[in-house]
């Protein structure tokens, strides 16, 4: 399908989905595999302005969307967690290493990590994406080729690596050696790209609960990335889902693992301090 | 009962002022309050033709952000008020003045300039995500804007 723009494929999108009533910030609350328990709202950090309480993005699906994400066997995102299950494993480059060699079992050693991304490195003085981790493991651990940044193994080593906080409240740092590349990415939030004019903020902060033509604007949250689009049968890591959102304001976009891009996952992240971390979520 | 009020007002529309040359988004006059007396093209709005840009897609999108319940159109937005009865609250002068450059009405709106062509922070190339070329044009085109004009002015209640 050719690209057309938000504002130009939504009420498309609504036709395929066959709108239902939503169900924004109802009491709706999710529970993944009957036992992770989702903070989906909570009171907003202090440190940002505009809102008094944050969402997730679940809260603002319909309901047949938001229970693909009630449970791993509905969820068409795991489906790929047995191939980064297996590049877990993989030995890779010229230190013959992969990624179990240093960190063992997944499911033990990366608990937390998500929660607390982006994330500063001391040793290197600066500061790191889950994803520029990764591929900074790849490199100097492994002797590996750096992934792609947006590329389908990095995001699917994201999604795996990001599963094993479910539940967790985000909780990144904004103060400290950060303090500037979150004074940067706030900036970028609320600067009016593009031929239309448009903020990250007129949209998921002005307007949130509204409606762009049948898309139903949510807060913009990050906790559920990498997401699993419908539309597009992928994980969606968050680098693209901002390239798209301001392409849509008709602009000059940044590109993914850009400093632009990083400053503003650091800054959009800890808009969502507190709210769970719901990785792979689906949307449509 | 809709025809009448569609021919009503493109009559009204002939009667509005004609300039010989089509105004360009650089030489357009607004007054202190936003409005645009002159029509930028001198032919008068099209009702008509104006529908179809405030619904379509690829022209103004007005619907994106805006209902009017008579256009029967399917998922309107709700970022902006209805229009219905739009054309009692504003007359010509000001609906032009809106859709030329909103937030000489408005200020801060999230209305967007439908006819302006600088000032932009990183202005694409259309929804390519790429650079905007040197030749940026305005959204909608001097003529699509008397028409949606003349459009949104027979919304009365
Ligand atoms: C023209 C309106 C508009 C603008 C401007 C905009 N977005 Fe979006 N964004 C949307 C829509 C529509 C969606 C899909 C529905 C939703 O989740 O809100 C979306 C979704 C998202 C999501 C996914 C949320 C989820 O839970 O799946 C994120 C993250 C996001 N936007 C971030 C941003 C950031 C950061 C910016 C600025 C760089 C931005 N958006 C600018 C309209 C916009
Ligand atoms: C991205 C959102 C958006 C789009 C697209 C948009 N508008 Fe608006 N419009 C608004 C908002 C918001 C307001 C309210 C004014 C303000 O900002 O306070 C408004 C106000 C108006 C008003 C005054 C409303 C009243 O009843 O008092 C008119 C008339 C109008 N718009 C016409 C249009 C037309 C015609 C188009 C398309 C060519 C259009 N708009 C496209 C957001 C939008």
């Amino acid at each position: 399908m050719k690209r057309t723009g938000l504002l130009q494929t939504a009420g498309m999108i609504a036709l395929m989905t066959m709108a239902t009533a939503a169900t924004a910030q109802d009491d709706s609350q999710l529970v993944v595999n009957g036992e992770i328990e989702m903070i989906t709202d909570a009171p907003a950090p202090e440190n940002i302005g505009g809102l008094k309480t944050i969402y997730s993005g679940w809260r603002f699906r319909q309901s047949e969307m938001q229970e693909l994400q009630m449970d791993d066997f509905e969820n068409p995102a795991a489906l790929l967690f047995d191939d980064a299950a297996e590049a877990w494993a993989a030995v890779d480059g010229s230190e013959g290493k992969s990624c179990a060699s240093c960190h063992d079992d997944v499911e033990a050693s990366m608990i937390g990590v998500r929660a607390v991304y982006p994330k500063w490195n001391e040793t290197k003085g600066e500061i790191r994406t889950l994803a520029q981790q990764i591929n900074d493991c790849r490199t100097d651990n492994m002797g590996a080729e750096a992934w792609k940044y947006d590329g389908a193994d990095m995001t699917g080593m994201e999604a795996l690596v990001s599963m094993q906080s479910r539940g967790m409240p985000v909780n990144v740092a904004t103060d400290g050696p950060v303090a500037d590349i979150w004074a940067k990415g706030e900036e970028i939030y609320y600067t009016r790209y593009g031929q239309l004019e448009l903020s990250c903020a007129n949209c998921h902060e002005d307007n949130y609960d509204n409606y762009i033509r049948a898309d139903h604007l949510s807060q913009g949250q990050i906790n559920g990335f990498p997401a699993f689009r419908i539309k597009t049968g992928k994980l969606t890591q968050t680098h693209n889902r901002f390239k798209g959102c301001i392409r849509d304001t008709r602009a000059e976009t940044f590109s993914p693992g850009s400093d632009e891009f990083v400053a503003l996952e650091l800054y959009v992240a800890s808009r969502g301090n507190g709210l769970s971390v719901e990785a792979p979520s689906v949307r449509p | 009962m809709k025809r009448t009020v569609i021919a009503v007002a493109a009559v009204i529309g002939l009667g509005t002022v004609v300039s010989a040359e089509t105004a360009t988004p650089e030489t357009v006059v607004m007054d202190e309050y936003g409005s645009v007396e002159m029509s930028l093209t001198g032919v008068a709005g099209d009702p008509v033709a104006g529908k179809e840009v405030y619904g379509s897609r690829s022209m103004g999108n007005c619907v994106a952000c805006h209902q009017v319940t008579s256009s029967g159109a399917a998922f309107p937005g709700n970022v902006g008020p209805s229009l219905d009865g739009a054309g009692d609250r504003w007359d010509e002068a000001q609906l032009r003045g809106i859709v030329v450059d909103a937030k000489m009405t408005f200020p801060e709106s999230m209305m967007p300039s439908f006819y302006k062509v600088s000032g932009y922070i990183r202005p694409g190339n259309a929804y390519t995500g790429k650079a905007a070329g040197d030749e940026l044009g305005p959204l909608l085109s001097a003529q699509q804007i008397e028409d949606v004009v003349a459009y949104i002015a027979t919304l009365k209640e």
